[in-house]
């Protein structure tokens, strides 16, 4: 196991991680910190104009000083709606993945734990997961629910069923790489000692086993942040996902996709370049954290 | 003699092979087949015999991390087998082992004091948290640990200081037995000696009964009261250290001790015994040892020796054995 030194030693010396770990942090403090930064609130009618209406970026003619990067179709500044955007994308990942962990991780230990036909009954349930792509799921959800409530309902509660349908079509993931680890430690004798003393399952799993098996699930959190911002946003694309009065990355690249053969490309190509920069850093942050926890490709510095 | 302290009574383990879930025949290993042993306040029992002969099944199954398939399992007179784990909590104190690979019985992610807590807190949890320490580090300086062992972790220390530190482990609620599995052959020959004159040791202070498993027979001539030799299962030779070793009875136990590795008159001279191990999934009907005895005749082929009390005390299974 890494020190929490060479831990800071290794990040440090490898350019790679600072770059992707400081684009990370400055996109996330971008969305914590947006009611405070950004020049308008996008969600507030009442600070927006119609008059507004897709203008080109400040340096542009015809551009305005009051928004950087132009507005969209409804007169909204395009770099405001990214920062509120960023924080929506990051929070629908986050909340996802915290699903699937909490899902995946459970499933995977007592799978792997108890063996048996749970085992086998649990994992033929993730291939049945796996084998359903979560686009399609999604999709299916999505639409029906649209189509069976208003479009209010819909926009209150859009977050929520993006993290939960997303959490769930992706915990096969987390399953299966607990699981393995799981067969592997629960076969070393640290497990037979605490069964000696009469330790229940259910403590051994968790005090025991669950604590050496968090190496991998570190690993593939960071991944699957990226990849539940981008089914999230693909989603929003398709018109199933966020609502276009509170979007995310996604629905701004849709909203401005409409527009762009008139002209206004800059209300898809900003938000698409931050996306498109928030899932690279996360996946090498991701690799990264991969290469410095796995002891076998560890360096001999630390 | 005493009352056993543990005792088996024809104790057999069966581990189904996986099969294809319509497979009609289910083909089953035969780990231990009608153990009968019974360990002695205060002795050291050892169990030797190669790889496979189900010695370290027999600790396990005594330790109840493996149901025997049938059989019947007392300590101190208790039927402990079938207990529930409200009854058998009390036993658990008294009853402790240590594993073969000090680098695998800990985990890696607790402190030394939390491993060693650990029991005490789960078996005796009318301890309070000064009375927990002072256990704790009085059980370290038994077995010779420094105090300031308990707030580091695992990998901090060599395989020798990581037996002693399960040996604490082991001995932290003052058990009366410990089924020691194989407890020094992971270790350095230098190691080796160590732990064993610990094991000793403590034996002295704590009055302690070990069922030591190992398949090092100078180990056993140097440590054990009595020795079981195991094959296939099957106790095949029962007896007095001492007596083991100078008047062997049984063929395959002379085998062993032929292999031993000698100085003078080299075991690599004589010939070696022809042929193999049964499979333990299809047991041949007669003694498990007559494929590869030199003494088999016909009868040693369908009949099954079982194990008799011999003239000098020696139990034996063979048919031959006087």
């Amino acid at each position: 196991m890494i020190s929490l030194k060479g831990f800071i030693t290794r990040f440090l010396s490898d350019p790679v991680a600072i770059g992707a770990g400081s684009v990370l942090l400055i996109l996330v403090l971008m969305a914590i910190l947006a009611p405070f930064l950004a020049p308008q609130n996008p969600y507030d009618l009442m600070q927006l104009d119609i008059m507004d209406s897709e203008m080109p970026p400040s340096w542009k003619p015809g551009g305005d000083e009051r928004f950087l990067l132009g507005t969209d179709a409804q007169g909204r500044g395009v770099l405001s709606t990214i920062m509120y955007g960023t924080g929506i994308s990051l929070l629908i990942g986050i909340g996802a993945v915290i699903v699937q962990g909490v899902l995946g991780v459970t499933l995977g230990l007592i799978a792997g734990y108890r063996g048996g036909w749970i085992d086998a009954f649990l994992m033929r349930l993730a291939d049945i997961q796996m084998s359903l792509s979560t686009l399609m799921i999604a999709i299916i959800v999505l639409a029906i629910f649209q189509a069976a409530f208003d479009a209010n309902t819909y926009a209150d509660y859009a977050i929520f069923m993006l993290i939960v349908i997303i959490g769930v079509a992706e915990w096969p993931k987390f399953a299966r790489t607990v699981r393995s680890s799981v067969l592997g430690e629960k076969s070393k004798e640290y497990v037979d000692a605490a069964r000696v003393i009469g330790l229940p399952p259910r403590k051994i799993m968790v005090t025991h086993i669950l604590p050496n098996t968090l190496t991998p699930v570190l690993v593939i959190s960071t991944i699957q942040v990226a990849e539940a911002i981008m089914t999230e946003a693909a989603l929003s694309f398709l018109g199933l996902g966020m609502p276009t009065d509170r979007p995310s990355l996604g629905s701004l690249i849709r909203s401005g996709f409409e527009f762009i053969f008139s002209g206004s490309w800059w209300i898809t190509l900003y938000p698409a370049i931050v996306l498109v920069v928030l899932i690279l850093a996360l996946n090498l942050l991701g690799d990264w954290l991969r290469d410095v926890l796995n002891p076998k490709l560890r360096r001999g510095d630390d | 003699m005493t009352d056993a302290i543990v005792e088996t009574k024809g104790i057999e383990v069966r581990f189904p092979l996986p099969t294809h879930f319509l497979a009609r025949e289910k083909p089953v290993l035969h780990a231990l087949n009608g153990v009968d042993i019974a360990i002695q306040p205060g002795e050291s029992f050892c169990v030797v015999g190669e790889s496979g002969c189900g010695k370290t099944t027999l600790g396990r199954t005594i330790m109840g991390l493996q149901s025997p398939t049938a059989g019947e399992i007392y300590f101190n007179g208790q039927r402990i087998d079938q207990m529930d784990e409200a009854a058998r909590k009390p036993i658990r104190r008294d009853m402790q082992m240590v594993f073969q690979n000090p680098y695998a019985s800990l985990n890696p992610r607790r402190n030394v004091f939390e491993t060693l807590a650990e029991p005490i807190r789960h078996l005796m949890p009318e301890k309070t948290g000064p009375e927990v320490r002072a256990q704790v580090e009085e059980v370290l300086a038994a077995t010779g640990c420094d105090p300031s062992w308990q707030r580091k972790l695992p990998h901090e220390f060599s395989g020798g200081q990581r037996q002693r530190i399960a040996i604490a482990r082991a001995l932290v609620t003052n058990p009366a037995f410990i089924v020691a599995d194989e407890p020094i052959s992971a270790l350095d020959v230098s190691i080796q000696a160590q732990i064993l004159n610990l094991l000793d040791d403590l034996q002295a202070e704590r009055g302690l009964t070990y069922l030591f498993i190992t398949h090092d027979l100078s180990v056993v001539e140097h440590f054990g009261t009595r020795v079981a030799v195991m094959y296939l299962g099957r106790v095949m030779e029962l007896a007095e250290t001492d007596t083991l070793f100078s008047a062997p009875k049984h063929p395959y136990t002379r085998l062993l001790l032929d292999a031993i590795p000698k100085i003078e008159g080299g075991s690599f001279d004589n010939p070696r015994e022809p042929g193999e191990l049964p499979d333990p999934v299809n047991m041949p009907p007669g003694c498990p040892f007559a494929p590869r005895c030199p003494m088999a005749e016909a009868r040693c082929r369908t009949e099954r020796p079982e194990l008799r009390t011999l003239d000098n005390g020696t139990q034996a299974a063979c048919h031959f054995a006087e």
